[in-house]
């Protein structure tokens, strides 16, 4: 079975209206990806990084998202953010408030494998997925990256940053092949995939897909009025498979 | 190669960029104690770049302010006028190794956007420079001075506009095309290995300057004083008397309006540790990691956070940093001006103007050397502006 894992960013509008778009989302997400907004995203295109400036600049902080994350009922919440904003806040305070608000896996784009165990050893304490990342150029670091990893993998789809494309790298299932060697998690696809038909094809070589920038849009034009948009949205991508 | 000064350093990039810095970490390796690299770079830094530079004795200065000998390292008389040089060439060379063939670069002031647009015409390699809105304003010059080089430049309206935002905008450019493009960092930041290959580039100045001074005045001086943005110049100008213990070194950083306004890029006097373009080291931040808006008059300085050896020299005490202000700067642009006849960078400014708050205190056969980093031209119209006249260029 597919999975569809969606991501927004927490307090954009806000964050009683990230709260219900994780309801509307919930319906068709196997997981819910909730970005925690960090000032300087290099990792993101103009989209997420304009919603992750418009977060901060409504006073949305770290704290602030968990008293929401615990809130929600879904059980198959990831949180994205930076490393900045995780050890600064602390690790260990970080992935002990992420388990309270029973968080599945935390994405940590800036922190690679060969930096990840100041943050793994509290991931693991607390039993919490610190999903890995491999790339287009990952190349023989594959199979490393793979081997042991927990939750799903997160494949990037192709170079650049976050963002809206019409095109992926063509060494994908090639990728997708070589981590299934060594590991049975889910590979997740993700980095610009908002059409159907993209979708489709993504979800062909891989075990799903993760989709962001285009709800970002969405929340972008229409803001606090966003839930039908999002759930017409998220309906179309999912029923079309 | 050792990726850590204490714990600071590191390697913090997204997976899509750690083949490409392994990729240079391993060129880097080779290239370092190669005769043959090391030959062909001195043979450019002499016969291109025109060193070594001079250290000259400021001998007007010294009367004047009544206390040390005080000695300046003028790197502002290197082709392109600032020690940027030092380091592109170095990376073009290794670039040109990788085999790649364009160039990306952030630039803050626009020397070191000068300097890569200069590098890439002499190799023949594409540029394409990012620089915050903010600064291509305030630095008009040098964006006309990069086009005719070549260079492509880009103006970065994101986040605050300056220099940390144009490096933002370099790195995802640095994700999109990574295979033909080598991005040369400008200072001693970012993920190893640039902070310890910057570093050795740029120690050209402590190494010239030692045996000058050894030469001239037949001992070491008593301080070493450099401006701190990233830290580029200033690990440049330490790094070979860090094992002198008897020698000061004194970086000064950017107080803006003063360190205990909101308004100043002082990262070693109101920074924490973090985690930010690659590295871990102090930035300017929130409790909740976020990179707090930085100020200075000098697009140079202007930088939320400092190089990693720095924070490390910081921490273990071998080095001081005191903060200056951009009265100070300015009050010291025009002081060197005219004492000397040397027009000095805004940025440079920042350490000529802490000699002249200290010299007074040291004995007359004391010796300071002042890096002086980069020339002034590229300020004329901005401290101008600052004091009230409306120039533009």
């Amino acid at each position: 079975m597919s999975k569809f894992i969606s991501f927004i960013t927490a307090g954009d509008p806000s964050l009683e209206k990230t709260r219900e778009f994780i309801d509307v989302l919930a319906e068709y997400s196997d997981i819910i990806e909730i970005g925690i907004p960090f000032s300087d995203p290099i990792a993101e295109g103009e989209v997420i990084e304009a919603a992750n400036i418009r977060a901060l600049s409504n006073g949305t902080t770290t704290d602030k998202i968990f008293d929401m994350l615990k809130m929600v009922t879904f059980d198959r919440m990831v949180i994205l953010t930076y490393a900045n904003p995780v050890f600064v806040y602390g690790y260990e305070r970080f992935f002990s408030r992420a388990r309270e608000c029973g968080i599945y896996g935390v994405v940590i784009p800036d922190l690679p494998f060969e930096e990840r165990e100041e943050a793994a050893v509290y991931a693991k304490k607390y039993n919490i997925h610190l999903i890995r990342l491999i790339a287009p150029t990952s190349a023989e670091r594959i199979q490393t990256l793979a081997k042991d990893a927990t939750g799903f993998i997160y494949l990037v789809s192709s170079m650049g940053v976050t963002g809206i494309r019409s095109e992926f790298d063509k060494g994908l299932a090639d990728i997708v092949r070589q981590i299934k060697e060594v590991t049975d998690i889910p590979v997740c696809i993700g980095f610009g995939i908002s059409t159907p038909e993209q979708a489709k094809k993504m979800r062909r070589i891989s075990d799903g897909i993760i989709v962001g920038s285009a709800f970002v849009k969405i929340i972008a034009e229409h803001g606090g009025e966003s839930s039908p948009y999002i759930k017409k949205y998220i309906k179309e991508m999912c029923e079309n498979v | 190669m050792n990726a850590r000064f204490g714990e600071f350093g590191g390697q913090y990039v997204p997976e899509i960029l750690m083949n490409a810095v392994i990729e240079l970490e391993n060129a880097y390796s080779r290239c370092k104690d190669d005769t043959g690299f090391n030959e062909r770079l001195s043979e450019l830094l002499r016969c291109y770049a025109g060193r070594p530079s001079l250290l000259y004795y400021a001998e007007n200065m010294t009367a004047d302010l009544g206390g040390a000998k005080i000695y300046l390292k003028r790197e502002d008389l290197n082709h392109t006028g600032s020690h940027k040089i030092n380091n592109v060439l170095g990376q073009a060379m290794i670039a040109k190794e990788m085999g790649k063939t364009r160039l990306i670069a952030e630039t803050g002031a626009g020397q070191h956007g000068v300097a890569t647009a200069t590098a890439a015409a002499l190799f023949k390699m594409d540029c394409e420079i990012f620089m915050g809105k903010e600064d291509t304003e305030r630095q008009a010059l040098n964006v006309r001075r990069m086009n005719l080089l070549g260079a492509k430049v880009h103006c970065v309206t994101s986040g605050t506009q300056t220099l940390k935002d144009a490096v933002n905008e370099t790195m995802r450019e640095w994700t999109r095309r990574v295979s033909d493009t080598h991005y040369v960092l400008g200072s001693v930041m970012g993920p190893h290995p640039f902070p310890t290959m910057v570093r050795d580039f740029q120690s050209v100045i402590s190494r010239e300057a030692r045996q000058q001074i050894l030469e001239i005045e037949g001992k070491l001086p008593r301080a070493v004083i450099a401006c701190v943005g990233g830290g580029s110049n200033a690990i440049g100008a330490f790094y070979h008397f860090i094992e002198d213990a008897e020698v000061e070194l004194i970086g000064c950083e950017a107080a803006g309006l003063g360190v205990e306004t909101p308004q100043n890029a002082a990262t070693i006097a109101n920074g924490t540790t973090g985690i930010f373009h690659g590295m871990k080291s102090l930035f300017c931040q929130d409790e909740y990691g976020q990179i707090t808006p930085v100020y200075s008059i000098s697009a140079g300085l202007d930088y939320p956070g400092i190089g990693p050896e720095h924070a490390r020299l910081h921490q273990t005490g071998r080095a001081k940093y005191a903060a200056v202000t951009d009265s100070q700067a300015v009050d010291a642009f025009e002081y060197l001006s005219r004492t000397e006849g040397i027009i000095p960078a805004v940025e440079s400014a920042h350490a000529v103007a802490y000699a002249m708050g200290t010299a007074g205190g040291y004995k007359k056969d004391d010796i300071i050397i002042i890096n002086l980093s980069g020339r002034g031209d590229k300020d004329v119209a901005s401290i101008a502006r600052y004091k009230g006249e409306d120039l533009y260029e």
